[in-house]
């Protein structure tokens, strides 16, 4: 792909020369050059990028220009030197030493230069190399010419057709001064671009050509192009279908409602070359579009190669279709003809019968009595024959024993429906939850316990696989409500939700501070919720993934006023014994006293209400 | 379906049998062509459908002493055998007096009361309707690729416009002409298209099915019972039931009931000449006329009685 080549440089002041300058302009001022400008890029986008490239081709000539002339040099004999080869090479050198206001020095590229070129012809002497390097160094430099730089003319074409010629002016090494008055070198923006980005291309690779050339398709509007083109040919060849099968349709029923002498051939042949021309010309788009294709990296190009891709394929199907239908067209006709015109004598001898005027329309015509012979007369033979029904005996007299179905006009009476209330089954069993609840219950205020644990035991002390099994799970789902933010439901059951709020007490060092033990216990006798904080320990189950949660007890006390809520979860976290992430106890902390602020809004759930889906990405079943 | 293999045992046992200097044996023979005749009793049953069937309608077709046997014992079961080929497979026609043949009389029994010659008549006029629609052009009729279409609204609309154009030749139904009697008078002296125009072309029972003594009612039936005979295979239920026809009812039309109906008109005096294209126009696109029943396939031709042609 290309990389876009600035058209001018942007960063004007070191190089200020670098403009692009309409030649035979009688105003070199800015204003008509972006007037140039403005008018080169009305010439549309096909006639941009050959500018560009036309100003990348240009930037090179100095350094073939090199080769070209170190044989006509005075005094020395330079042809053994790569000099296009060596120029690359200053130009890495300068451009390598260059930092932000900086570049290099004559004598530092030099330095470097010299034996690079003493490589090259090992047997010449040191002196030659040096100079050798050093005509290079000058020659990139241009020192010859007034202004140290190198001009090419190009030119574009305006949409009337007028061949405009423009001048290209660049420089491939400046020299500036630094505030100490040194000199040094630094490539132009053009020098890199071209001759350090640029040219660094694989140019074998077949992928980069199939990338750059499905990019100019698609940029120009080529592919677009293609597509439309192709799909107005498949118009096409659907319309002649159409009238090809409307010609065969009529031949079939009669040959002479057809001009097979002019008409239709003519049709045929014409048809035939569209197909011919469509065929091969889609076949090569389809070969090259394919290849395109199949080598692409950038998805939008892939896509639309693909897209082209199917259409043509679609396009060429049809193509092929209508030409098999053409070839057999003739074939049809020959058929046809045999069959309608040169047909024997219909069986039976001439013609068939007409049956609408020589028998349906005389008798209706008929009065009733003489129709009906007629009528009859015709049936047998129209329905044809039929073997007569002979039941057996023993069905023949079941057939007349049997009573009368009796048809009642209201039909069936409709059964009286006793409905049962139905209750959905517990979904744990008594025994799992009997286990649960002891294990939750039996944790000590003071001892929050780890899920891990929890289930441990609760395997361990399960009767059965089942219930450890149910037990398990109810645990985790118990432990993960015990995450809600809903604690308030529990605390509700109080029946003062705005006199309650929830604290987590973690440890000893936690209560030592807080007289809420006999306090929550007064308020509400009995109801120690749980909660459940995740400190990022990983659970490690067969049965669960997820957090392994701390699950401990709280003690419902006085809801303390909102800023002092605030400092209790505060506290909490700053107390927290088993050594919690100090940001997700907060967040439980802030949440529990959130829940406590609540009116009662899920005041009506019970415990057991499922988790929510932000808990199950805590804990889930493996 | 190892035909080389059957075909190289026949030969064997021809060649085993024909030993001695004597044919297969009669019996055998006999055997075989009855179970033809046989199958050609189960109307809907085609050659395609089975590899027995098959195989004896080319026996028939490649052997004529076969056919000969097969025809003989045919005849006996009082039963013509009208055509056979590989479509079609045997296509049989009653005499009068066989077993097998089916009479209006027993296909209009349940028709009964007052109405009783009347519904006789429009149930077998139903049936030539059909036949007529299906095959509009002479041509439809020898041809044997020809398959029509046909459903129950497009007879009904095409015996109504017949009938329409004769009410135009009688000048109006309210002037009865001469020997147009009323019927009160002598009902079977009722012109047949009068009968049928005053019928209701629909109508609906209390449980919502079609009025079987409507026009549409009697041509479904007629349709339904054409179904059972292997003539006609619905196609769809567009036009009150679409359907289209099978070899085996274009031979039976072709060999036995448009003749055996021309001999009655013949003996009753009437003769009409028809021309070579026949007395139906086949119009390409679906007229207003039978805008309720035509199917939509352009091949369908759709058919209408040409001003003209109506001749007594």
């Amino acid at each position: 792909m290309c990389p876009p080549i600035p058209t001018e440089p942007s960063d004007a002041p070191p190089y200020p020369d670098g403009a692009v300058r309409v030649l035979g302009a009688a105003e070199p001022t800015g204003g008509r050059d972006g007037s140039a400008v403005a008018r080169g890029m009305a010439l549309g986008a096909a006639d941009d990028g050959m500018a560009r490239r036309l100003k990348a081709l240009a930037l090179t000539a100095p350094l073939h220009d090199l080769d070209a002339r170190k044989r006509l040099l005075d005094g020395a004999d330079f042809a053994v030197y790569a000099m296009a080869e060596l120029a690359l090479h200053a130009i890495d050198l300068v451009t390598v030493a260059m930092d932000f206001d900086r570049g290099a020095s004559h004598d530092q590229v030099l330095r470097r230069l010299t034996p690079l070129a003493g490589a090259q012809a090992p047997r010449r002497p040191a002196a030659e190399h040096e100079r050798a390097a050093r005509w290079v160094l000058d020659n990139l430099i241009n020192v010859g010419s007034v202004d140290r730089g190198f001009d090419t003319v190009y030119g574009t074409y305006h949409p009337d057709g007028r061949y405009e010629r423009r001048r290209f002016d660049f420089k491939l090494l400046v020299e500036l001064a630094d505030p100490a008055g040194e000199i040094y070198l630094r490539a132009t923006d053009e020098a890199v671009t071209v001759l350090v980005g640029a040219l660094d291309t694989d140019v074998t690779s077949a992928q980069v050509a199939a990338e750059v050339t499905l990019d100019n398709l698609i940029r120009r509007g080529r592919l677009s192009d293609a597509r439309t083109a192709a799909e107005a040919a498949r118009y096409r060849t659907v319309q002649y279908a159409e009238q090809l099968r409307r010609s065969l349709e009529g031949t079939r029923r009669d040959v002479l409602s057809v001009d097979w002498l002019h008409t239709l051939p003519a049709l045929v042949d014409e048809a035939l070359g569209h197909v011919e021309a469509r065929y091969r010309h889609e076949n090569a788009i389809l070969t090259h579009i394919r290849r395109y294709r199949d080598s692409a990296e950038d998805p939008a190009h892939k896509r639309a190669a693909a897209d082209l891709v199917t259409i043509v394929a679609d396009c060429v199907r049809r193509h092929t279709q209508l030409q098999a239908r053409l070839q057999e067209a003739f074939a049809v006709f020959r058929a046809e003809q045999d069959r309608q015109q040169f047909a024997a004598p219909a069986a039976g001898g001439g013609t068939g019968v007409d049956l609408y005027t020589q028998l349906l329309a005389p008798t209706l015509a008929r009065p009733l009595g003489e129709a009906s012979q007629v009528a009859a007369a015709f049936f047998p033979g129209a329905a044809g024959v039929r073997p007569p029904r002979a039941p057996r005996l023993a069905d023949l007299v079941d057939a007349l024993l049997r009573p009368p179905a009796e048809r009642d006009t209201l039909g069936a009476p409709v059964p009286e429906a006793e409905l049962v209330a139905w209750e959905e089954p517990p979904r744990f069993g008594d025994d799992a939850w009997t286990l649960a609840l002891e294990l939750l219950d039996e944790i000590d205020p003071e001892a929050p316990r780890r899920l891990s644990g929890l289930l441990a035991e609760a395997r361990a002390l399960a009767g059965s696989a089942a219930v450890a099994l149910e037990a398990g799970q109810l645990l985790t789902l118990l432990t993960l409500h015990a995450m809600s933010p809903r604690l308030a439901a529990v605390a509700d059951r109080a029946g003062q939700p705005q006199r309650l709020g929830a604290k987590p007490r973690h440890g000893g060092d936690g209560a030592a501070g807080q007289p809420d033990a006999a306090d929550g216990a007064e308020a509400v006798a009995g109801e120690r919720p749980l909660l459940a904080v995740d400190d990022g320990t990983p659970l490690d189950d067969p049965e669960f993934a997820g957090a392994d949660l701390l699950v401990g007890r709280v003690t419902v006390t006085d809801r303390p006023d909102p800023t002092e809520a605030e400092t209790a979860g505060a506290a909490a976290a700053e107390t927290d014994v088993a050594g919690s992430r100090a940001a997700e106890t907060e967040s439980a902390g802030t949440r529990a006293t959130d829940a406590g602020t609540e009116t009662g809004i899920g005041a009506g759930e019970s415990g057991r209400a499922a988790p929510t889906a932000t808990e199950t990405g805590l804990v889930g079943a493996r | 379906m190892s035909l080389p293999v059957e075909a190289a045992e026949d030969d064997a046992g021809t060649a085993t049998r024909s030993w001695p200097g004597a044919g297969p044996p009669v019996e055998a023979v006999a055997r075989d062509a009855a179970e033809l005749v046989a199958f050609g009793l189960r109307p809907r049953l085609v050659p395609a459908r089975d590899a027995r069937y098959r195989e004896l309608v080319r026996r028939y077709l490649h052997e004529s002493g076969f056919a000969a046997l097969t025809h003989a014992v045919a005849d006996g079961l009082g039963i013509v055998v009208l055509d056979v080929s590989d479509r079609a497979g045997l296509v049989a026609g009653g005499t009068a007096e066989s077993a097998f043949t089916v009479r209006i009389s027993d296909y209009a029994r349940r028709a009964g009361g007052e109405h009783r010659a009347a519904d006789r008549m429009l149930h077998a006029l139903a049936q030539l309707a059909i036949a007529a629609l299906a095959f509009p052009r002479p041509a439809d009729l020898t041809d044997d690729s020809y398959v029509g279409r046909v459903s129950v609204d497009g007879v009904d609309a095409f015996v109504r416009e017949a009938a329409r154009l004769l009410e135009t030749r009688a000048g109006g139904s309210a002037v009865p002409g001469p020997g147009d009697p009323t019927p009160e008078d002598e009902p079977r002296l009722e012109a047949a298209w009068r009968l049928y125009s005053r019928r209701p072309a629909t109508g609906t029972t209390r449980d919502a099915r079609r009025l079987s003594g409507s026009t549409t009612g009697i041509i479904a039936r007629a349709m339904g019972f054409l179904v059972e005979s292997g003539c006609l295979v619905q196609v769809g239920e567009e036009g009150g039931g679409t359907f289209r026809t099978t070899p085996r009812y274009q031979v039976q039309v072709r060999e036995l009931a448009a003749d055996a109906a021309m001999e009655e008109l013949l003996a009753l005096g009437v003769v009409t000449v028809a021309a070579p294209d026949g007395g139906l126009r086949v119009v390409p696109s679906v007229p207003d006329l039978l805008d309720a029943g035509a199917p939509a396939s352009s091949a369908d031709p759709a058919a209408t009685p040409a001003e003209g042609r109506v001749d007594v």
